[in-house]
């Protein structure tokens, strides 16, 4: 279970004022539990999910995993209590092929196979992309489904997805939907996924609205999504698929 | 005698557990330490220098020749001089490389200077790995010249790593090819500690319809400096892609000096260079699997250097 208390996260901005990217958030996800959280560009949801992986430190608050305090960890030592993230825009390695990435996730090294599933899972033609380098040969789509496929390859406690829809086709989003609620039914992960796309927040047992580094709606799926249709100033930006 | 110590540099240089099938040559301490060679690729001793000649048949397959080098002893200053003549239509493996073992305080020094006279048609790959090892404070100095002329059509693949131990290193490459003719060079280097490595390589596109592709990745530690001075020259209507990619840590220097000339309207010559740091987010995606930032470090070294 993760706990997030009373968390805030400043910067310096212009002229020695303080920039608030993240103010005062607090927020629970339960065990097995699939939580969406949504809200306008730039009102602080990466920067949440990079506080919670120990990428930015906090200013402020407590982060608890599993109970145990894991505000002050670093990167390596939350991954190795069971977080994981996604990259919104992944990195790419030169001379490092995809097999090797997934076993890297994974732990130790992948059967064919296994490698074969995690990539079909994400819409990609597996036995094409196995011994492919993750260099500049690959697209943006590629890079972004390929890093999909190590988080679920590491299968860690808690799985966090940050926008996993950005630049990835119509074809391999409605796979990567499937994906998540094969995921979901499993039960042995929570997952929080950043997403502006409506199947994905059909698949969320909760929906967190974050918005000016503020939560402004934590509620059940079935009493946030309503609310959320026709919120936004454009609603293409929150419904469609065709990026 | 190939004792314990030579088999394990055999290993590093050319991937040998034993005496290889084939040709091969191997020389240890300046001396002839093994030699075999076949019905389509003979060695023979050279009588004006030190070193060997090497003469494939045309038409020979699916054969390799190792001619690893290794030295054992402190002291040591040699220049060896290989030829290789590569008949027509003959598709073949070279596998060079020389390892030093210095446990001693004076310097060990291989200076290799191979000439490659590749037929038409012919298609080889060269593979050519310096290590050095030992715990002496002598120097560990390896300054190989290749030189290479491709004949008509004539394809060589070249795949030059140096990834530990060498102090100094000082590599100069040279290719020639005509009409047609296609060179693939792909250098690995790593420099740690004190030391100095520099690569000159220059490739004369003479023939029309020729191209070259140079990929040279190297990493530089510490304090250590390396200089890249590749030179692509298009004299016909060809093609060359040249790209110097390197990581730079500690207080290492790097320098890329490139020169790309073309003396015809058709010829078409790309040089690409980039020098920096490990990409941070690099570091936290493997950090994120639960590996320390050294061995991130060291993943996304081995993978650059593959």
């Amino acid at each position: 279970m993760l706990e997030i208390k009373n968390l805030s996260f400043r910067v310096d901005g212009d002229a020695g004022r303080e920039l608030e990217i993240i103010d005062n958030v607090s927020l629970r996800v339960d065990d097995g539990e699939f939580v969406v959280v949504t809200g306008p560009n730039g009102g602080g949801k990466s920067t949440l999910a990079r506080l919670i992986m120990g990428i930015e430190q906090p200013t402020e608050g407590v982060i608890l995993y599993n109970g145990q305090d894991i505000t002050h960890l670093n990167v390596t030592e939350r991954a190795r209590l069971g977080v994981g993230y996604a990259f919104q825009q992944p990195p790419r390695f030169k001379g490092l092929t995809v097999r090797k990435l997934l076993s890297l996730a994974h732990g130790s090294a992948l059967p064919e196979d296994v490698c074969c599933n995690y990539l079909t899972d994400v819409g990609l033609c597996s036995r094409d992309y196995l011994n492919r380098e993750l260099d500049s040969s690959l697209s943006g789509g590629e890079v972004k489904r390929i890093e999909i496929a190590t988080l679920m390859a590491r299968n860690p406690g808690l799985a966090i997805f940050d926008e996993p829809e950005a630049g990835i086709d119509l074809w391999s989003f409605a796979m990567l939907v499937d994906t998540f609620q094969k995921m979901h039914d499993r039960g042995e992960n929570s997952i929080m996924i950043i997403s502006h796309q409506e199947r994905i927040m059909m698949l969320a047992d909760r929906i967190v609205v974050v918005d000016h580094g503020h939560i402004r709606t934590d509620g059940t799926r079935e009493a946030v999504l309503p609310t959320l249709f026709g919120e936004f100033a454009c609603e293409c930006d929150f419904r469609g698929a065709a990026k | 005698m190939i004792s314990k110590v030579d088999f394990e540099l055999l290993e590093q240089i050319a991937g040998l557990h034993e005496i290889p099938a084939g040709a091969y040559n191997i020389r240890k301490n300046s001396e002839g330490a093994g030699r075999q060679s076949t019905e389509n690729i003979v060695i023979t001793t050279k009588e004006d220098h030190p070193g060997i000649d090497i003469h494939i048949k045309p038409g020979t397959k699916n054969e390799s020749v190792h001619i690893p080098v290794i030295i054992t002893e402190a002291g040591i200053t040699e220049t060896v001089y290989n030829d290789f003549y590569v008949g027509e239509d003959a598709d073949v493996l070279i596998v060079a490389g020389c390892g030093i073992h210095n446990a001693g305080d004076e310097k060990s020094e291989h200076d290799g200077i191979h000439r490659f006279f590749i037929g038409k048609n012919a298609h080889v790959k060269y593979v050519e790995k310096h290590y050095g090892e030992g715990d002496g404070r002598g120097e560990r100095v390896m300054n190989p010249t290749t030189i290479l002329e491709l004949e008509e059509n004539a394809v060589c693949e070249l795949e030059m790593v140096q990834i530990k131990g060498v102090d100094s290193t000082v590599r100069s490459t040279t290719a020639n090819l005509a009409r047609g003719a296609k060179i693939i060079v792909t250098e690995r280097l790593m420099t740690h500690g004190n030391q100095m490595a520099r690569s000159d390589m220059e490739v004369n596109l003479n023939g029309e319809g020729s191209s070259a592709q140079i990929v040279s990745r190297s990493v530089g530690r510490d304090q250590s400096e390396q200089i890249f001075n590749p030179r692509a020259v298009g004299n016909e209507a060809c093609a060359a892609h040249v790209q110097c990619d390197s990581i730079i840590m500690d207080k290492a220097r790097i320098r890329s000096i490139p020169e790309i000339a073309a003396n015809h309207a058709q010829a078409q010559i790309v040089h690409e260079a980039a020098i920096g740091r490990i990409n941070n987010d690099q570091l936290v995606k493997l950090m994120s699997f639960g590996m320390d930032e050294q061995e991130a470090e060291e993943v996304i070294i081995q993978g650059f250097l593959r």
